[in-house]
C-alpha cells in the first residue's frame, strides 16, 4: 500500500477512533476518581480501630485482588440486575472498574501512610495544629510523593484494563475496533493501530507524573 | 528577644505550671508513679535520669501528647484532672490551646521535609494563631535572623546540617511564642562537632528568661545552664534541687551510680572536673 492508499484506507474511521479514544480517557478519569474514594476509605479502615470496619476492609482487598477484573465486571454489569440492581454498561463499567482499581490504591495509600515517620505528625501536635490539619499539610503533601509512582502505575493500567470494557458494549476503543475489523477483515491494521492509540495515551500518563515526580523531588 | 517572657523570681506565688499526682501507665508497665512538680516563670529545669526512668513520658505528658491516667495540671488558664471520667479531662480544643502556648523540641528534629525552612517556621502561627502571613513570616525572619541562618529560609530541610535542623526546630516552637519551652535530649542525635550550636542557642533562651524543662545527658549544660536539676528514677522525681547540690552532692546511692555512669560516658565533655 502506498502512504495516500494507506491515508485513504484509514481516514473514514479517524473520526470514530478519536471519540472512542475521547471515551477511553473519560472512562479512565471517571474510574480513578472511583478508585481513589474507595482506596482511601479502604485505606483508612483497614487503620480503624473498629473491628468490623478492619475486617471488611480486608475482606474487600482479599476477594478484588484475588479475582479477575473481567468477572468482577460481569458480576457487576450481568449479575446485579438479578439483584434488582440493572446497570448502564458506561455505569457498571465504571463501578465495576473503580472498585477493582480502589483495592490497589488502598494498599498504596496504606504503604505511603506508613511510611511517614511518626515524628512528622507529633511536631505538628505539639505546636497545637488540629489531627485535619496535620492530615491535610503535614502528612497527605508527603504521602502523595511517596506513592506517585504506584499510584501512576495503577493509573496505566486502569486505562488498559477500560479494554475489558469492551465485553459489556461499551463501544470504547476495543469494541470500536472489532467492529470496524467485523465489516473490512482488517485485523492486523486495525488492531496495530488500536495498539498504538493506547500506547499514546499511556505514554502520556507517564509523561505528565514524570513532571509530577520531578516537582515533588524539589526537596528530597 | 522580644517574645520572652520578663524572668520572675522562683518565689513568686503562682507558678506558671504546677502538677500534682501525675500518674501514667503503658498496659501493666506503671511509668510514672505519682510525680509532682511547680515550674515558676524564668526557672529552667534540668530532668535527668536513666533511660527508660520516664523522662520523656513526662515531658509528653505536660502537653497532653500523652494522656495521664490520673493527676492534676494546671497552667495559666489551663486546668485539667485527668482521673477518667472527671470533669476536667481536656477537650481537644482544650489541647491544642495549651500546645501552642507550650513548645517542644524532639531528639529527632522532625522538621516537615516538603516545606522550605520559612514555611517550617510560619506553619503554626498561621494555621493555629491566624497570624497574617506578612506579620509570620516577619516574626520567622527575626528568628531565623538571631540564629544566623536567615540566607536559608527558601532551603528545604534536608540541605542542612543536623545542628542547623535542630536550630530551626527550636525556632519553630519559639515563633508561637511559648511561655514555656520542653526539651527532649534535643542533642542526642546530633553529631558532637554540632552539639555547641544548640546548646548556645538553648543557654541563650534561658538568659533570657524562657521557662525551660530540658531533658538532658549534658551534665555539665544543666549545671551551668539549669536552675534547678530534678532527678527522674523509675517513675520518680527522687532529688530535686539546686543543681550543684543535686549533681555535686547527689543523696542518693542510685544517683551517685548514675552520674557516675554518665561522666564517664562524656569523659571528653568539660563536665568531668570536681566541684
Ligand atoms: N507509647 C508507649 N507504649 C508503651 N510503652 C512505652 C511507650 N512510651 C514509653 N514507653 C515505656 O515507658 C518507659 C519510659 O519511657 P520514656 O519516658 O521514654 O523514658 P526515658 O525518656 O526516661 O528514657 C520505657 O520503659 C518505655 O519502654
Ligand atoms: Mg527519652
Amino acid at each position: 500500500m502506498s502512504f495516500s492508499e494507506w491515508l485513504d484506507f484509514f481516514l473514514p474511521y479517524v473520526p470514530g477512533f478519536l471519540h472512542a479514544s475521547w471515551l477511553v480517557l473519560v472512562l479512565t478519569v471517571l474510574v480513578i476518581l472511583v478508585s481513589w474514594a474507595c482506596g482511601l476509605v479502604v485505606a483508612l479502615g483497614k487503620a480503624s480501630q473498629i473491628g468490623v470496619i478492619r475486617q471488611a476492609s480486608v475482606f474487600y482487598i482479599w476477594f478484588v485482588r484475588g479475582t479477575p477484573a473481567l468477572i468482577q465486571i460481569f458480576i457487576v454489569y450481568f449479575g446485579l440486575p438479578q439483584l434488582g440492581l440493572g446497570l448502564s454498561p458506561f455505569v457498571a463499567g465504571v463501578l465495576a472498574l473503580g472498585i477493582n482499581s480502589g483495592a490497589y490504591v488502598a494498599e498504596i495509600i496504606r504503604s505511603g501512610l506508613s511510611a511517614i515517620p511518626k515524628g512528622q505528625v507529633e511536631s505538628s501536635l505539639a505546636l497545637g495544629m488540629s489531627r485535619s490539619e496535620t492530615m491535610r499539610r503535614i502528612v497527605l503533601p508527603q504521602v502523595v510523593r511517596i506513592i506517585l509512582p504506584a499510584i501512576t502505575n495503577e493509573a496505566i493500567s486502569t486505562l488498559k484494563n477500560t479494554s475489558l470494557l469492551s465485553t459489556i458494549t461499551v463501544v470504547e476503543l476495543t469494541l470500536y475496533a472489532q467492529t470496524i475489523i467485523a465489516t473490512t477483515f482488517r485485523p492486523f491494521e486495525f488492531y496495530a493501530a488500536t495498539a498504538v492509540i493506547y500506547l499514546v495515551m499511556t505514554t502520556m500518563l507517564s509523561q505528565v507524573a514524570a513532571m509530577l515526580e520531578r516537582y515533588n523531588a524539589r526537596y528530597v | 528577644m522580644a517574645a520572652a517572657p520578663t524572668p520572675s523570681a522562683p518565689t513568686s506565688p503562682a507558678p506558671l505550671l504546677r502538677i500534682r499526682e501525675l500518674r501514667k501507665s503503658f498496659g501493666a508497665h506503671e511509668v510514672l508513679k505519682d510525680i509532682s512538680l511547680e515550674v515558676h516563670a524564668g526557672e529552667v529545669v534540668s530532668i535527668i535520669g536513666a533511660s527508660g526512668s520516664g523522662k520523656s513520658t513526662f515531658l509528653r505528658c505536660i502537653n497532653v501528647m500523652e494522656m495521664p491516667d490520673g493527676g492534676l495540671l494546671d497552667f495559666e488558664d489551663a486546668h485539667f484532672d485527668f482521673a477518667p471520667g472527671a470533669r476536667g479531662r481536656p477537650t481537644p480544643a482544650q489541647l491544642r490551646a495549651l500546645r501552642a502556648r507550650i513548645g517542644m523540641v524532639f531528639q529527632s528534629y522532625n522538621l516537615w521535609p516538603h516545606m522550605s525552612v520559612l514555611e517550617n517556621v510560619i506553619e503554626a502561627p498561621m494555621r493555629v494563631k491566624g497570624v497574617p502571613r506578612a506579620e509570620a513570616v516577619a516574626l520567622a525572619e527575626g528568628l531565623l535572623e538571631r540564629i544566623g541562618l536567615a540566607d536559608k529560609r527558601g532551603a528545604y530541610p534536608s540541605r542542612l546540617s543536623g545542628g542547623q535542623q535542630q536550630r530551626v526546630a527550636i525556632v519553630r516552637a519559639l515563633a508561637m511564642k511559648p511561655r514555656l519551652m520542653l526539651f527532649d535530649e534535643v542533642t542526642s542525635a546530633l553529631d558532637p562537632e554540632l552539639v555547641g550550636e544548640v546548646l548556645a542557642l538553648m543557654a541563650s533562651l534561658a538568659k533570657e528568661g524562657m521557662t525551660m524543662l530540658l531533658v538532658t545527658h549534658e551534665i555539665g549544660f544543666a549545671r551551668e545552664v539549669s536552675t534547678r536539676t530534678v532527678f527522674f528514677d523509675q517513675g520518680r522525681i527522687a532529688e530535686d534541687g539546686p543543681p550543684r547540690e543535686v549533681l555535686y552532692r547527689p543523696a542518693s546511692e542510685r544517683l551517685q551510680q548514675f552520674l557516675k555512669r554518665v561522666l564517664h560516658e562524656h569523659v571528653a565533655g568539660p563536665t568531668g572536673e570536681a566541684p
